[in-house]
């Protein structure tokens, strides 16, 4: 079945469900089903029980992190523009080329791919969406649904924050329970505790490079408060 | 003091010379057991230096102990989450001395591949006393005989008595190291003062 007849299937079964296809331009071809969060659990299960699809198997629940992008565009306007022609002022409609910059929220989104041991094919793939990265990142957990989804989704929550309702045990699973950040979210700030690398390079040498610049900067501070005593005292 | 050719003529002639000190080391170093924990790949190659064909029974390591308190060295083999550092150093605080520590493969020693990481700690050495850093990724079962060997080597140098005696013969000394506390973004502290950053003493076999 290709993503089309499955999202007919899908509006079929569930009138309303709110489903997109998300193609994949590369070679793969492998689009995906990006499903409203509202109806996701009477979708999986739909996936899961259909005579035809029995998608049985959820192989692979993983997160993506989406910032917030800003966007600059060149748009094309019509102004009325006062100019001096031979002496005399006229009004001339001008077309201008005039780059706009606009904010597209971000968002935090969990993709499945589901497999059917029972017919043997795959993979199908399904993504929700969270509405934004800050307060509202709740989405309806699929282990209700497939069982192996739970230590995934556990992962999911840790290292992208994203909250599954309904989850049976919603914890951290690889970092610490006292730990606060989410590693895999783009803007997660590690600790400063870069060292000696012999063969720095890209990301490394930039941390490295900043790591010495702080490091320098704090010893400057440290000096001149100590000179600043001696010279009080 | 006897002079080793003395000894050794004395030898010959079925008189066997010793001192105290000799003695206790040789009973201290044929008998190390390793306590029986690891953590990641190179434990597995810990497991293959016990069985018959690197066969570390041959040292008189061969008893891995299920206990911390029955344990007289810790192999730390394999990469240490920082999520897994306190525990480590809780259980090296829950050994008795003597105690000895192993740290094998690249990652224990430094983090190793994945030092770069927001999970990984750079190396045991920050929270306790290192005896032997055995470089590798992992190490081969021979690296980690040559480093009991040299732990053996050091065991055999140590004098009783004296400033250098070891740590068990020496009331002052420290042999418990605080255990770091998972904070919200790292370990606290992140490393712990007077073990980090490390002090070489003596060189083995140099």
């Amino acid at each position: 079945m290709t993503v089309e007849e499955i999202k007919a299937a899908i509006l079929a079964a569930v009138p309303g469900a709110g489903v997109e296809i998300v193609a994949n331009p590369s070679v793969s071809g492998q689009h995906s089903l990006l499903i409203a969060p509202a109806n996701v659990v009477a979708v999986a299960t739909f996936l899961r029980d259909d005579a035809e699809l029995k998608l049985d198997f959820l192989s692979n629940a993983t997160g993506v992190d989406w910032p917030d992008k800003e966007i600059s565009e060149k748009v094309k306007v019509t102004r009325a523009v006062t100019k001096t022609v031979d002496g005399a002022e006229t009004t001339v409609e001008e077309t201008v080329e005039e780059t706009r910059k606009r904010v597209e929220p971000g968002c935090l989104e969990a993709v499945y791919h589901l497999f059917s041991v029972a017919k043997g094919h795959g993979p199908v793939v399904i993504r929700m969406r969270t509405a934004n990265r800050s307060d509202q990142v709740e989405l309806p957990s699929l282990t209700p649904v497939w069982r192996s989804a739970e230590f995934q989704e556990r992962e999911i929550f840790d290292l992208f924050g994203i909250v599954f309702t309904g989850h049976p045990d919603l914890r951290r699973l690889l970092m610490w329970d006292e730990f606060k950040d989410h590693p895999m979210r783009r803007d997660y700030v590690e600790p400063d505790d870069f060292e000696y690398e012999p063969t720095a390079h890209d990301d490394v040498m930039k941390r490295a490079q900043e790591h010495v610049a702080r490091v320098k900067a704090a010893e400057g501070a440290a000096s001149a408060g100590q000179e600043g005593t001696v010279a009080g005292a | 003091m006897v002079e080793e050719g003395l000894k050794i003529e004395l030898g010959k002639q079925g008189v066997f010379v010793t001192t105290i000190e000799e003695l206790y080391n040789w009973g201290r170093r044929s008998s190390i057991w390793p306590m029986q924990f690891g953590l990641a790949c190179c434990a597995i190659e810990m497991i293959a230096t016990t069985m018959a064909r690197y066969d570390l029974a041959r040292f008189g390591a061969e008893v891995f102990r299920p206990s911390p308190r029955q344990a007289d060295m810790m192999i730390i083999s394999g990469t240490v989450t920082k999520k897994m550092a306190p525990q480590v150093v809780r259980l090296y605080n829950q050994m008795a001395e003597p105690k000895y520590v192993i740290a094998m493969g690249a990652c224990a020693i430094s983090g190793g591949p994945f030092k770069q990481g927001y999970n990984v700690l750079k190396g045991i050495d920050r929270y306790i006393p290192v005896d032997v850093h055995i470089p590798g990724c992992p190490p081969r079962p021979e690296a980690l005989l040559q480093a009991f060997m040299t732990l053996q080597k050091k065991i055999d140098g140590q004098s009783l008595t004296g400033p250098n005696r070891p740590r068990h013969l020496n009331a002052d000394a420290q042999t418990e190291f605080p255990v770091p506390v998972q904070g919200a973004h790292d370990l606290e502290p992140t490393s712990n003062p007077g073990v980090w950053p490390v002090q070489i003493k003596t060189v083995i076999g140099g």
